[in-house]
């Protein structure tokens, strides 16, 4: 692709702030759990080991504080075509509220909180920040992530 | 059980103990079928060339994880993770060692919480900061 001089519009920056995903929903899996922590190389018992984590403060297994990466949310939609393909993770910046237990049902949304434009080393690039809200099934914000993708 | 680390016994300028990482291939299919992030950018060597990389690189998750590795195996099993922030600046390959390492930068209580903040960061065998980051972490007193 040759790679135009610049994209974005402010009309499009304007469309594209507040844009939503659907909900995702899931089952937080004891066996998801301790394959993500095996996958991770992170031995903490309260990943791994259901004795030591019944006898944590936690009473049971708990989720690594990255793990709701997992959940697989859609990104919000573009309200234009996006012509730039390849994809690069910039950055995450987590806030935690509530720990993910083993059982818990955790509803994911992702919402465009930024969009600009910047030409780097790999031609004009489009950098979004987005942000995902994880909520239990007690309808709390267990965990908030601001994601940083890098489309070129 | 791990030691526990108290608010009272931190000050900043603090270092936390290194977690050193030697992810390899395999590690990153593992991480992909555990996160779900099958972009073959982090296991195909022919499309990440074709993404203009020289080799697979390490997924930033994975990466994210080191790091929350390094702050929860400090702070102890009565330690809370407020937040945990990184940069993705620089690519990090399989094959290669990486060091996760921070230092407390300030100790502060807030709404009945004692809490430190952390510079965090990977380092590859070249000393390079390739993953700057911050955490806040509650920790408990004596």
């Amino acid at each position: 692709m040759t790679t135009p001089a610049s994209f974005l519009t402010e009309e499009m920056i304007k469309q594209a702030i507040g844009q939503k995903s659907a909900p995702t929903t899931i089952d937080i899996e004891k066996g998801a759990i301790i394959k993500f922590a095996q996958a991770i190389e992170d031995d903490n018992p309260v990943y791994n080991d259901e004795k030591a984590a019944r006898e944590s403060r936690y009473g049971g297994l708990i989720a690594p504080p990255t793990f709701l990466r997992s959940v697989g949310v859609d990104r919000p939609t573009y309200p234009f075509d996006m012509p730039f393909t390849r994809l690069l993770d910039g950055g995450s910046d987590w806030e935690y509220f509530h720990p993910v237990r083993a059982g818990d049902w955790i509803t994911a949304i992702s919402e465009i909180a930024d969009i600009n434009e910047r030409t780097g080393r790999m031609g004009l690039m489009i950098i979004t920040s987005i942000v995902v809200t994880y909520s239990n099934q007690f309808d709390q914000v267990a965990a908030r992530q601001t994601s940083t993708s890098i489309r070129y | 059980m791990a030691d526990q680390v108290f608010w009272d016994d931190v000050e900043e300028g603090t270092k936390l103990p290194e977690v050193v990482k030697n992810p390899t291939t395999q590690q990153l299919v593992k991480y992909a079928g555990a996160s779900g992030d099958y972009y073959q950018i982090h296991y195909d060597q022919g499309f990440a060339k074709n993404n203009d990389l020289d080799d697979v690189i390490l997924h930033g998750a994975l990466k994210n994880a080191f790091l929350g590795h390094l702050v929860t195996k400090w702070m102890g099993p009565d330690g809370d993770l407020k937040r945990l922030a990184c940069q993705y600046r620089g690519m990090d390959i399989p094959g290669t060692p990486v060091t996760a390492k921070g230092v407390v930068t300030k100790k502060y209580q807030e709404q009945g919480a004692n809490l430190v903040d952390c510079d965090i960061w990977l380092e590859n065998e070249k000393g390079e900061k390739t993953t700057p980051g911050s955490a806040t972490i509650a920790l408990p007193t004596r």
